[in-house]
């Protein structure tokens, strides 16, 4: 049967056909979608984890237990994960582990690029990387029966632009046998990793690799498609398909399997081509490897190392490296000038809108910044962000976020910026979602240290940017099932905070209040500010209009950022087919004149 | 059909990636290989959308080379103005006359282009240009979030694949409590670009 998938649903019905019993993950673009699909399969155990080390260790439990178990994250959720993974790659499997990771080439939804291929390289695990939603879905079989084969975890890497393109795939599996009853047998050798046994399992994982290079040659996704031989070009991945599609008449080694590399192999088609070229995304991985093979090899001397590949950049590449001819007359068309951007925005009625104007205001963003958004001094209040939808109040009009690094770090670095005696109020600003996965121990570190700062938790009861998944706080389990709810104010409460507030997200008074006692409070202080995501609000009523008679434009609304409030040919106009009405209505208590209130049918 | 690259933009929320997917089940039910891709910003609404949709007997990139769409359709003007570089010299565009301003519109940093620069830019890649008041033709059907798939109607005439593939493609995609309306913007879109000729 055909079907036209994203390379993520690729990757889940490719892992439950290959008899996946357990799946963990945490939300990240552009990973959510793996998990998300595998939630819906009933007879499998899917869930969100509170963080990617905590999915990855999941995963490692169920594969002790001698069950096939995945585990999927974006890239530098492999960072949180990474002690764990690499656990995982000492002391091998029993059932079947596969770690899925998704890079980010391009910063499309992310804080960094970093190439976590060279991950399988430092944990000595064998990587896999489809090139299309055909390959993420008939690779997954391949990447259990590998892990189980060698006593290995897997990593299939995947990047934006695999996990959210959709192509054809040929559904020709099925879900495989029943699944083996868990059973967990004592081999303290194996699972227990005191030094005398890491030791032990040392010159199992040297050896294993040297078979999973032996491996590699014969893998069935490693292939040479014979051109002409005066070009080779090596690839894996998407810039397989790019690469394919500049250079129709060439030869290719298409790598299915990256590490380790299929040595070979490669040196049978180097020696068979004129000129060999390795085409692939961000760093230089295969090409260094090759290159310490001996074998001469050109790559980011002409393929960009910086954002994502296309067709037309490596188009570009090959005519730098004087392998195409110059560019044929057709005319290229001059890219439109001077055209205001747009980025993307907290969405009208967003219960974090209300707490950034209250934070921008207090702090007198607006006065402090240039329009590079850079103070000349220190402001009254300095905001240490984190990772989720709120990130976008770094931007005007808002401007109250000044740091935004990893999930979590808001916290601890309020933590350091107080420590280090900045003369302004530190606030940490963090969402549940976020605070659930590595906000937590930050608190307990502020507890302990008699932290001065600010927290303030925005709490809208779900993970909204990778589209509204559930965790701890909300009750709801990632398979639908009511499940326990973490409550944050007995959490922070119970790690010794004695300052809590809980705050409606749209009562505008009792925010700026409660910030202020906060601030002005010299001990430790947390407020939750509570509101509902406006995306997923059922019904919308009471929209807001501008009464035109009152409205002196001023344009203190527009200060809000929100996108329902526009102006357009100078005169202020709420789009009622935006504005969440009843449910928001804080630039209705903001505004000076009054000029604000319900749309009048 | 050799081959037929179509580049779908809008603003976040307008339905954009449902539309540009069914556009490829279409094609796919007809046996061509399909690839398509979504750029979307962080977050959940009002950034840019990129869909872009390829159909060939074998597609290997799903990325379309700058210059070479052979459709542009545009849920909002200002989308379609930014993207005009892609389209291939003399291809076709269908936008909708919508503007949407950006935040910094708002704000009064930066200025919206008017409908006289929109239509020169555009121009200087095709006079194919097929501008549509398709708000406010979903808005006489009675629910605005049917844009989508009136565009779709808009760009089928333009498609050589049978109109019931069509039909069984939204069918199959859309809730059957919202089907009926989504199929008679689909209609009207249709419909209105039945007649034209674009040369």
């Amino acid at each position: 049967m055909k079907k036209l998938l994203f390379g993520n649903e690729a990757l889940a019905l490719g892992a439950y056909h290959a008899g996946v019993m357990v799946a963990a993950a945490y939300p990240g673009t552009p990973s959510t979608e793996i998990l998300e699909a595998l939630a819906k399969f009933d007879d499998i155990y899917a869930e969100w984890s509170t963080n990617e080390k905590v999915a990855m260790e999941l995963g490692l439990g169920a594969a002790y237990a001698g069950v096939r178990a995945l585990v999927s994250m974006k890239h530098v959720g492999l960072n949180v994960a990474s002690d764990p993974f690499i656990a995982a790659a000492t002391t091998g499997i029993n059932g079947g582990m596969v770690v899925i990771c998704a890079d980010d080439p391009g910063i499309h939804s992310s804080q960094d690029e970093q190439d976590n291929r060279h991950y399988a390289k430092l944990a000595k695990v064998p990587m896999l990387e489809p090139g299309d939603s055909q390959e993420a879905y008939d690779m997954m079989a391949h990447a259990f029966d590998i892990s189980e084969k060698f006593d290995t975890p897997v990593m299939v890497r995947s990047t934006t632009r695999v996990s959210h393109s959709k192509s054809v795939v040929e559904v020709n599996g099925d879900r495989a046998a029943p699944a083996k009853q868990a059973s967990f047998r004592h081999d303290v050798e194996k699972y227990a990793m005191l030094p005398v046994h890491a030791r032990l399992r040392r010159p199992f994982i040297e050896e294993r690799l040297v078979k999973l290079a032996e491996y590699a040659e014969t893998f069935p996704y490693n292939q040479i498609i014979w051109g002409e031989r005066n070009l080779g070009v090596i690839s894996s991945g998407v810039a397989y398909q790019y690469a394919r599609e500049v250079f129709p008449n060439a030869s290719f080694l298409k790598l299915g399997m990256t590490y380790p590399l299929p040595q070979n192999l490669i040196r049978q088609f180097a020696a068979q081509v004129d000129r060999v070229i390795v085409v692939e995304e961000l760093d230089p991985f295969l090409e260094e490897n090759i290159r310490a093979m001996g074998i001469e090899v050109t790559g980011k001397e002409f393929i960009p190392r910086i954002g994502e590949l296309n067709p037309l950049v490596v188009e570009e590449a090959g005519r730098r490296a004087g392998l195409l001819a110059e560019p044929s007359r057709r005319q290229k068309a001059a890219l439109p000038q001077g055209l205001p951007g747009r980025p993307p925005v907290l969405c009208a009625g967003c219960p974090h809108t209300g707490i950034f104007f209250v934070l921008s205001t207090m702090g007198q963003r607006s006065k402090l910044l240039d329009a590079k958004g850079k103070a000349e001094k220190e402001g009254k209040l300095i905001i240490t962000g984190d990772i989720g939808c709120y990130t976008l109040a770094t931007y005007p009009p808002l401007r109250a976020m000044d740091t935004t690094a990893c999930m979590g770090a808001g916290i601890g670095q309020a933590l350091g910026m107080e420590k280090a005696g900045v003369a302004s109020k530190v606030v940490a600003v963090i969402g549940d979602s976020t605070f659930l996965h590595s906000g937590i121990t930050g608190v307990v570190d502020a507890v302990y240290n008699e932290a001065q700062v600010t927290i303030i938790i925005l709490d809208n009861n779900t993970t909204a940017m990778t589209g509204h998944q559930n965790h701890p706080g909300t009750g709801v389990s990632a398979q639908g099932k009511k499940t326990r709810a973490v409550e944050l104010e007995r959490l922070v409460r119970g790690i010794g905070v004695e300052d809590v507030k809980v705050v409606d997200a749209f009562d505008m008074k009792a925010l700026r209040t409660a910030v202020r006692s906060s601030v002005d409070n010299p001990e430790l202080s947390v407020i939750i500010v509570r509101g509902t995501c406006s995306v997923r609000l059922r019904s919308r009523s009471g929209q807001r209009a501008v009464d035109i008679e009152k409205c002196d434009d001023c344009g203190t609304c527009l200060m809000l950022g929100c996108p329902a409030i526009q102006k357009l040919d100078e005169q202020i106009d709420i789009d009622a087919t935006l504005c969440a009405g009843d449910a928001c209505t804080i630039c209705e208590q903001l505004c000076p004149k009054k000029a604000i209130g319900p749309l009048s049918e | 059909m050799k081959k037929l690259d179509i580049l779908m933009v809008g603003v976040g929320g307008q339905g954009n990636v449902l539309a540009s997917d069914i556009l490829g089940e279409v094609a796919m039910a007809v046996g061509y290989d399909v690839k398509k891709t979504d750029t979307l910003g962080m977050a959940q609404r009002g950034g840019s959308v990129v869909s872009q949709v390829r159909i060939a007997n074998r597609v290997w990139s799903p990325m379309i080379k700058e210059g070479e769409v052979d459709i542009l359709v545009a849920l909002e003007k200002l989308e379609a103005v930014r993207w005009s570089h892609y389209l291939q010299a003399g291809g076709v565009a269908i936008v909708n006359n919508l503007a949407v301003p950006p935040l910094s519109v708002s704000l009064g940093t930066h200025r919206y282009p008017g409908d006289e620069e929109v239509k020169g830019i555009l121009r200087q890649r095709t006079d194919r240009i097929h501008f549509t008041d398709g708000t406010n033709k979903v808005k006489e059907l009675g629910d605005i979030r049917t844009l989508n798939m009136f565009m779709l109607g808009c760009v089928s005439p333009f498609i050589p694949i049978d109109f019931h593939i069509w039909k069984n493609c939204i069918s199959q995609r859309l809730p059957s409590n919202i089907l009926k309306i989504n199929m008679a913007a689909f209609d009207k879109g249709r419909e209105e670009t039945s007649g034209v000729n674009l040369g």
